[in-house]
């Protein structure tokens, strides 16, 4: 466990970048520090490696200060991932994963070996070994950057706004990235972000810091968004917290129908038969299942369909039992035409559908329970 | 001839010590101002077509390592033993240190400068002439006081083809007469000249670009 | 007759190739001193260019030392010297280490300087003690830059040290001087076609060393 206790950081022109902070980051999870910039969050973050020591107070790692050890063995038993990766350009993707374990006196072979099965668990392709910084996108680049913090096996890692630097999209593949390597390695991670909805994505805890460098809440992402500290807080989050805890929700207790859902070889009959008094429209899917859009029943079930009544309405995006969030369940259903959802199975095969109302219902279910407030 | 005051000159160099300081400037300047007048329109060419700009190096890089003494050599046939071959050389040094100065100052304008400048409907050329070009000044100035005082030092090797040195020229009286008080001369007086360039320059920039003033104070 | 004339009728006067006053011997003679000079320069310049850019410090004292350096006349200062100190190699080795060595400091300076202040971050957090920061980080990306002061250092040794020959010095600028002074204008051209064969030489030199030195994601990354 690492324990941040009653630091503070002043610089001699009078600042204060840290006032008095007290956190305990447990371990095996991810602890995010977020807040806007000059909340201290970055300072914090290197007060753990000794890259800025503090001015009053002292950071424990299990139980003994950091500053018994001497400060460059303690700074390779942690990763460390800063912004724009930090690569070194002179050396290849391989060489710049081996450089921990080469330092630490690992022959050449094994720290290469070593690297290359980094390179696998961060999704870089071996073919990368060879290459140099430069010929890599900067989404490939942070992965390097996190394969070489991973490279010496630390028990804690360092991540100064790693992902800040790249576009949304390689962003939400790094920090997915992220969360399946930490399911495997369980390593105490420490991350920094000015990103709100990625310290809620990414964190077991999240501690809000604010201006000045003071904490304003320390709290699982959940509680964050139920319960936040104060107004501070509360204006971080945004106006939508309230859609966004329900990310925190899972769709397995949804009330799904099959009922509305034929196949696109379906004959009148069958859509007819397929109708439901809730809604005029029924899912069609191919073959295999897989959804394609609603059909209005009725113009179905009265003849054959050509011409553009024979078209079908989009159905937006279909959310998946299990591992989406009841968030996704009503994005869905507020994206579709219909006013309903399509739930799917990991095959991508539909499962059911649900109604806004239905999704509306499980909210209140979960407001009685206590548990969404 | 009498060992007279530090700025007393021997007759034979047919001069007197504020005449050679006045040629060493001319033979400094005139070659400079050439350099940056040619060294313009090159800059400006390198910075349209960005492929001009490594040959262009790269011939530069050949020609600033030529020697300057045989460099000379290979110009007396042509213009004998004159300023004109002590100048030219001095020229071309100096081309070599202003192309990449412009060149390197115009492309570090920031690319927001640019582009507002061409969202502003600022043609090709007139964006390099009247927005990269001004912002280029300090780099401009720094290549010049290089070229300056590295010619203003060069400009005393002229003595070795027939007198054409300027201050240069106390040198080989200094060493034909065992005078130790003229090479001292020659050697402050050319230094003194050097500083004093370079401080004008240093005026110069501060005086074109009075935006800058702040940031270079720091 | 044009200067390509007047070099080949030097090229082929007999005993050129041999002797105290022969090609080979002058040539070496130039090699040696412009070497010896190149050296001292480097171990002057290149532990104070490499710990003043790692550190950040001196930077405005390294800029007036420069221009200082630059101002002096080398030419002049050669012939100062060997009227105070008579013929030997330290009126000569001054100059031409004097000169180098501005260009080598200030070079190597801004070459530390330029090094992406996030890549030293990144090797400080990984628990590079200074020293390996300073080899293995910030001198390989900043060689490129480093190799181009020496470079430039090397060329104005090569250059002066034929101005030398005026202070009866050895080395390629004699076939100048002297033909000069004996109105021999085919020597004159001779040695100046060597001492400028001489310097594109070192520029090759240099380019070669840059192909074996530098690592290629530096080269290309820049």
């Amino acid at each position: 466990m690492i324990v941040i206790d009653a630091v503070t950081k002043r610089y001699p022109d009078g600042t204060t970048a840290v006032d008095r902070l007290t956190l305990e980051i447990p371990d095996g999870s991810i602890t995010v520090l977020v807040g806007p910039s000059g909340c201290g969050k970055t300072t914090t973050l290197r007060m753990i490696n000794r890259m800025v020591e503090p001015t009053e107070g002292r950071v424990l790692l299990d139980g003994r200060d950091i500053r018994e050890a001497p400060v460059n063995a303690l700074r390779r038993s942690m990763g460390y991932v800063i912004q724009h990766a930090g690569l070194f350009p002179h050396r290849t993707v391989v060489d710049n994963i081996a450089t921990v374990p080469r330092l630490n006196g690992a022959d050449k072979r094994a720290a290469r070996r070593r690297a290359l099965e980094l390179m696998e668990r961060v999704g870089l392709d071996a073919a990368f070994a060879k290459r140099y910084p430069y010929q890599l996108s900067g989404g490939q680049q942070q992965r390097v950057g996190v394969a070489r913090a991973l490279a010496a096996d630390p028990p804690v890692l360092l991540m100064d706004e790693p992902f800040s630097a790249v576009d949304p999209i390689v962003r939400k593949g790094l920090q997915d990235e992220l969360l399946r390597i930490q399911a495997d390695l369980g390593k105490t991670v420490v991350f920094v972000t000015h990103d709100i909805d990625e310290a809620i994505k990414l964190g077991d805890m999240v501690a809000v810091l604010r201006e000045g460098g003071r904490l304003a809440q320390y709290a699982p992402p959940a509680q964050l968004l139920s319960a936040p500290a104060d107004e501070f807080v509360e204006d971080f989050l945004g106006v939508d917290r309230g859609i966004r805890h329900l990310s925190f929700f899972g769709t397995d207790t949804l009330e799904l129908t099959t009922e509305p859902i034929v196949t696109e070889d379906a004959t009148a009959e069958q859509f007819g038969a397929a109708a439901v008094p809730e809604t005029p429209y029924v899912l069609v899917t191919d073959a295999a299942g897989r959804p394609r859009g609603w059909a209005d029943a009725a113009v179905r079930a009265s003849g054959p369909l050509d011409g553009p009544d024979g078209e079908l309405l989009p159905y937006g995006h279909a959310f998946t039992v299990g591992r989406d969030s009841l968030r996704a369940a009503l994005d869905s259903a507020v994206l579709s035409p219909t006013g309903w959802a399509v739930a799917v199975d990991e095959e991508g095969r539909a499962v059911g559908v649900v109604a806004q109302e239905s999704i509306a219902a499980a909210i209140r279910g979960a407001h009685r329970a206590g548990v969404l407030r | 001839m009498s060992s007279g005051g530090f700025f007393e000159v021997p007759s034979d160099l047919q001069n007197s010590w504020w005449g050679l300081v006045g040629w060493q400037v001319e033979l400094t300047l005139v070659p400079v101002l050439c350099g940056l007048v040619i060294a313009l329109p090159i800059a400006l060419l390198c910075r349209r077509f960005g492929w001009v700009y490594p040959p262009v190096l790269g011939v530069a890089t050949v020609f600033y390592a030529i020697p300057s003494l045989a460099f000379f050599v290979f110009l007396i046939d042509y213009f004998g033993e004159s300023s004109v071959t002590v100048g030219i050389p001095l020229t071309v040094y100096s081309l070599v240190v202003l192309v990449p100065a412009i060149v390197d100052g115009m492309r570090s304008v920031a690319e927001d400068t640019r582009a507002a400048a061409e969202a502003m409907g600022f043609g090709t050329l007139r964006r390099y002439v009247q927005v990269e070009l001004p912002i280029a000044v300090p780099a401009v100035i720094a290549g010049l006081r290089v070229a300056t005082v590295s010619s203003v030092s060069l400009v005393s090797v002229g003595m070795l083809i027939g007198n054409e040195g300027a201050l240069g020229n106390l040198l080989s009286d200094a060493l034909n007469y065992h005078r130790p008080l003229l090479a001292w001369d020659a050697v402050l007086s050319i230094a003194v000249i050097g500083v004093l360039l370079d401080a004008l320059l240093v005026l110069a920039r501060r005086l074109l670009t009075p935006w800058a003033r702040k940031a270079t104070a720091k | 007759m044009n200067i390509f004339g007047y070099a080949q009728q030097f090229f082929d006067a007999p005993g050129r190739w041999s002797g105290a006053d022969g090609i080979p011997t002058r040539l070496l003679e130039h090699v040696q001193y412009s070497g010896l000079a190149l050296l001292i320069a480097m171990v002057i310049a290149l532990p104070v260019g490499l710990i003043t850019g790692h550190t950040g410090r001196g930077g405005n004292a390294l800029a007036v030392l420069a221009t200082a350096a630059r101002a002096l006349p080398s030419f002049g200062l050669l012939v100062l010297l060997t009227i105070l100190m008579g013929l030997g190699l330290t009126p000569v080795m001054v100059p031409l280490v004097a000169l180098a060595v501005p260009p080598i400091l200030v070079t190597t300076y801004e070459a530390m300087r330029s090094v992406d202040p996030s890549l030293v971050d990144a090797a400080r957090g990984i628990g590079l003690p200074w020293w390996r920061i300073l080899a293995q980080v910030e001198l390989p990306v900043a060689l490129p830059l480093i190799l181009s002061g020496i470079r430039s250092g090397a060329i104005q040794i090569v250059s002066t040290a034929t101005i030398a020959a005026y202070v009866s010095f050895g080395g390629l600028g004699r076939y100048i001087v002297d033909g000069l002074s004996q109105v021999d204008y085919a020597k004159v051209v001779g040695g100046a076609v060597l001492v400028a064969s001489l310097a594109l030489a070192t520029l090759a030199l240099f380019w070669g060393l840059g192909k074996l030195l530098v690592s290629p994601g530096v080269r290309r990354g820049r």
